[in-house]
């Protein structure tokens, strides 16, 4: 009646092959900021601390007024902008990473709890995870920046307090569809307690969604840093950080655009850069997160 | 492959998975998903008019009308957010022209013919809040509705309960005798094979490699799989020690070896058969087979 | 095949006897769940394994026979009815007492794709029982891991492969490896060939059968395929609606049933042997839901010979043809 041939596989491996490909940009980009992060103190040209209000808003080198002793500028206070980039990389990258590391560790446990235990233990951590979430980040950050005055480990507790919640959310979700599959119930028919069944065959299961998840959120975090900054309620001044960078630059705009926009880029390409590994990271191994 | 149907006739596809039964069955009705597989030749002949060279139009009004087809899944072959009539006006109204009024008493009245207690209640009820077993039923009155001259079956029953699988396939058979029309059956089961079907063919990795009437087959099965299938299969109160195995694992369709698929496990194999590809041969009247043991010595 | 062991004539306290036990859930109805409803999934069920041999336990959905396993299994406790191991109580014994029970049952699910944990190696997958209740050494866990891929006609350099390698036949033996590890006394068997291929089916059927003769191990054999039930079975236990209705010798169930459910579902059961002889029996009606079992004898709505005793009376088990049945036929 019919001969039905399946030909060769040649289009479909190739669309595998494109998102098999390693993100080389996004990489690149992330360990040259962190490779500068580290090394800032060693690659800075100039100490960022140092003014000299004879050199304020100096333009870049390529401008009349520049000079390679300041390549990027300096800002209203002559603060060689360069310099201060360099090191707010360390403050900004430190912020984010710390902060997501903090919340998804505490998230994930108590996605983990919550979906393993279900019942009361689940509605109960959920209505608080529900809670948390609705509240606004700035606001709270902006209020302990009131009350107990910025600093650094206020930015990161601020926001760490806020960002745990979405973890729990999502790793709950994944522990209630691994609960069906019969390799849980397995474990516990040969005697794994809880601890074990969350750590041994749980976590591991949620691993890749985590992973992708706190890669796409250190863009988020530096983000809301630098805002929290901008809005004077994150790392206080001297210490450079880009979103204060921004804010000092706010009234200059105009005139000396560098002030602003070298910080600004900066933000730009590390965030894309985390969003585009992530991206990357949750084609490769958790295709069923594409909603996120 | 090549087989032929009669009128009011069960052929039954057998095969496990990887076989090629559900792509026939969806070759005959050029519903092959491309780009990943083609029909690149061969013949399909419906009441005489050859469908491989229907256009994409011509086949729409065939698909539907004059050939049918059940599926495995009744919860994905019904839409569920629409109610049941609403789902079956459709192809009322497209096929037979008729609206409102005349197409709701129709669909109740086929709904009746498969033996749903009170069809115009359930006219108005949504697929989840109906039972397995009903569900079928409901494509079943769909797939009558035509009244189609072919009905394919791609394992109608096998997420069916046992009892309720008794009742749907008495169901088909009673269906047949009225409205006369052919039933390609695919299934992995061969005790269902053996009660509702006159011929049956038995596919293994993309070829039907044996082809008969029911009786014939299961007496004297010419293909040694088909022979090692049927040792393998438990049977009621004959409690043997240990059942006939077939060693190995179906075949990958992306390699399959030169020469005939089954050698690699067949119990009766021969050099020829690991060279070359077995051609079909008649192995008693109206019962074919593609194996060297069949074929007249070359 | 050697009869299955008599415990009559040699006094052997049989290996689990379940006693009336039954199992009821509260489930939410309504818009806001205010009302309960409750689900007889098992009611005072009650039945015998000896050891050495295998129940079979058949019935269609609704019917209770997973709940059961979850009951033996230890996954869900008993709303009544008790649990004898061996002569004692199982859940009389406490935490501790209930973590031995465990080690002597074991089982194998259907879906080989999902029982398997995806991240671990199958070495650690087999080992794992062995981790949380043996004092054997990492050495010792290998070797007795080897000897459990073995066992299962698998070679030993499966164990450093991850299950998505394997196909599902494959899989399911890896399965009954773990399922081994504790030199179990009880396997509960779930549907443990249903998701094969049929060629593969004969191969894993033969495996349990020439364990059960090897090791001495019972199985409880839940499937949905009766000629494989019958196959396995040396006693047979039809299940409807949270009741058992028959419950007998596996070929007297098998060949000669008596209660009207059982002969039905035999009778759709479909064998191969097209002269084998067949009543045709074909049920009216949907299976009803838990919620809402018919009063009496909860097959009456269906049954071909019910009467009017059928509707007001729930008929006990007596003993008829050498088997029990629950009908006011007899």
């Amino acid at each position: 009646m019919s001969v039905i041939a399946v030909p060769e596989i040649g289009a479909p491996v190739e669309a595998r092959a494109q998102s098999r490909r390693l993100p080389v940009i996004s990489l690149g980009i992330i360990a040259t900021f962190v490779l500068v992060a580290i090394l800032a103190p060693l690659i800075s040209p100039a100490d960022p601390y140092e003014q000299a209000l004879r050199l304020r808003h100096r333009p870049p080198v390529w401008e009349e007024r520049g000079s390679w002793s300041y390549p990027l500028g300096t800002d209203r206070l002559g603060r060689d902008l360069l310099s201060r980039i360099i090191h707010g990389a360390r403050v900004s990258l430190a912020a984010g990473v710390l902060t997501v590391l903090v919340a998804s560790a505490f998230g994930a446990a108590v996605g983990l709890v919550a979906g393993y235990y279900g019942g009361r233990v689940d509605a109960t951590l959920m209505r608080v995870t529900d809670a948390t979430l609705s509240f606004p980040v700035i606001l709270l950050a902006l209020i302990l920046a009131v009350t107990v005055g910025p600093s650094f480990g206020n930015v990161v507790i601020a926001i760490a307090v806020i960002l745990w919640a979405r973890y729990a959310r999502v790793i709950r979700g994944q522990v209630l569809t691994l609960m069906q599959l019969d390799f849980i119930a397995q474990a516990r028919i040969a005697g794994a307690g809880a601890w074990r069944v969350i750590t041994r065959h749980l976590l591991p299961n949620t691993l890749n969604t985590l992973v992708v998840l706190v890669t796409l959120q250190i863009g988020y975090v530096i983000i809301v840093e630098a805002s929290l900054s901008f809005l004077g309620a994150g790392i206080p001044p001297p210490t450079p950080a880009w979103g204060g960078m921004i804010a000092e630059g706010r009234d200059v705009v105009t005139s000396a655009w560098w002030v602003s926009f070298f910080p600004g880029l900066a933000i730009l390409l590390v965030v894309l850069a985390f969003n585009l590994l992530g991206d990357w990271l949750r084609d490769t191994l958790d295709p069923r997160l594409r909603q996120l | 492959m090549s087989f032929a149907l009669g009128e009011a006739e069960t052929l039954g596809l057998v095969g496990e998975s990887g076989s090629g039964k559900s792509m026939t069955c969806l070759s005959v009705v050029r519903l092959v998903p491309r780009p990943a597989a083609r029909i690149v030749g061969g013949v399909v002949r419906l009441d005489g008019e050859d469908l491989l060279t229907k256009s994409e139009r011509e086949m729409q009004r065939i698909r539907g009308r004059k050939v049918a087809m059940i599926l495995q899944d009744p919860m994905s072959s019904l839409n569920p957010v629409f109610s049941i009539g609403m789902q079956m006006r459709e192809p009322l109204t497209m096929y037979h022209g008729l609206r409102g009024a005349a197409a709701v008493s129709r669909a109740a009245e086929l709904l009746g013919s498969v033996r749903i207690p009170s069809p115009a209640t359930r006219l108005r009820a949504f697929p989840h809040q109906l039972s397995g077993g009903m569900r079928q039923r409901v494509v079943g009155a769909m797939a009558i509705a035509g009244p189609p001259r072919l009905l394919i079956a791609d394992e109608p029953t096998t997420s069916l309960d046992l009892t309720i699988q008794a009742q749907y396939l008495g169901l088909l058979k009673d269906l047949q005798a009225q409205h006369r029309f052919a039933m390609i059956f695919v299934t992995h089961n061969l005790g269902i094979v053996a009660r509702t079907c006159d011929r049956v063919a038995v596919m293994y990795a993309g070829r039907i490699v044996e082809l008969g009437p029911v009786r014939r087959l299961f007496t004297t099965p010419a293909h040694p799989y088909t022979r090692a299938l049927l040792a393998s299969i438990p049977r009621f109160g004959a409690r043997r020690e240990t059942l006939t195995a077939i060693a190995g694992q179906p075949p990958d369709l992306a390699r399959l070896p030169a020469g005939c698929a089954f050698a690699p496990r067949c119990p009766d194999v021969m050099d020829r058969c690991r060279a070359e590809a077995p051609p079909e041969t008649m192995a008693a009247a109206g019962h074919s087979t593609r194996c060297w043991l069949h074929a007249p010595a070359a | 095949m050697p009869p299955p062991p008599d415990a009559a004539a040699r006094h052997v306290t049989p290996l689990l006897e379940a006693h009336a036990l039954t199992k009821h859930f509260i489930v939410r109805r309504g818009a806001l769940g205010w009302s309960t409803a409750l689900v007889r999934a098992v009611e005072a069920v009650s039945f015998t394994i000896e050891a050495g041999t295998t129940l079979g336990l058949v019935g269609e959905s609704g019917c209770g026979k997973t709940t059961t396993s979850k009951l033996i299994l230890g996954l869900e406790r008993p709303t009544a009815g008790t649990i004898r191991f061996e002569g004692s109580d199982v859940h009389a014994l406490g935490r501790a007492g209930e973590r031995e029970y465990r080690r002597f049952v074991q089982a194998v699910f259907q879906d080989p794709y999902a029982s398997l944990d995806p991240r671990m190696r199958v070495a650690t997958i087999v080992a794992e029982p062995l981790v949380i209740n043996s004092d054997l050494d990492a050495t010792g866990r290998r070797r007795r891991v080897a000897e459990l891929l073995d066992v299962v006609g698998l070679p030993a350099r499966a164990g450093t492969l991850y299950p998505h390698e394997f196909s599902g036949g494959q899989r399911q033996r890896i399965a009954i490896a773990r399922a081994l590890a504790l030199s179990p006394k009880l396997i509960v068997l779930d549907e443990p060939v249903s998701a094969l291929d049929v060629s593969i089916r004969a191969q894993v059927l033969n495996l349990l059968t020439e364990l059960q003769k090897r090791l001495g191990v019972s199985y409880l054999f839940i499937a949905h395929d009766l000629a494989a039930v019958g196959h396995m079975s040396h006693t047979i236990a039809v299940m409807y609606l949270g009741r058992i209705v028959e419950l007998g010798d596996a070929d007297a169930v098998a060949l000669r049933p008596q209660h009207p459910y059982t002969r039905a579902l035999f009778a759709a059961a479909m064998p191969v042997d097209l002269d084998a002889p067949r009543e045709e029996i074909t049920l009216a009606g949907e299976v009803p839901s838990p919620l809402a079992p018919p009063a009496g004898c909860a097959f009456h709505p269906r049954c071909p010979f019910a009467m009017d005793r059928c509707a007001v009376e729930a008929p006990a088990l007596r003993t008829e043809a050498g088997r029990l049945v629950a009908c006011h036929l007899y």
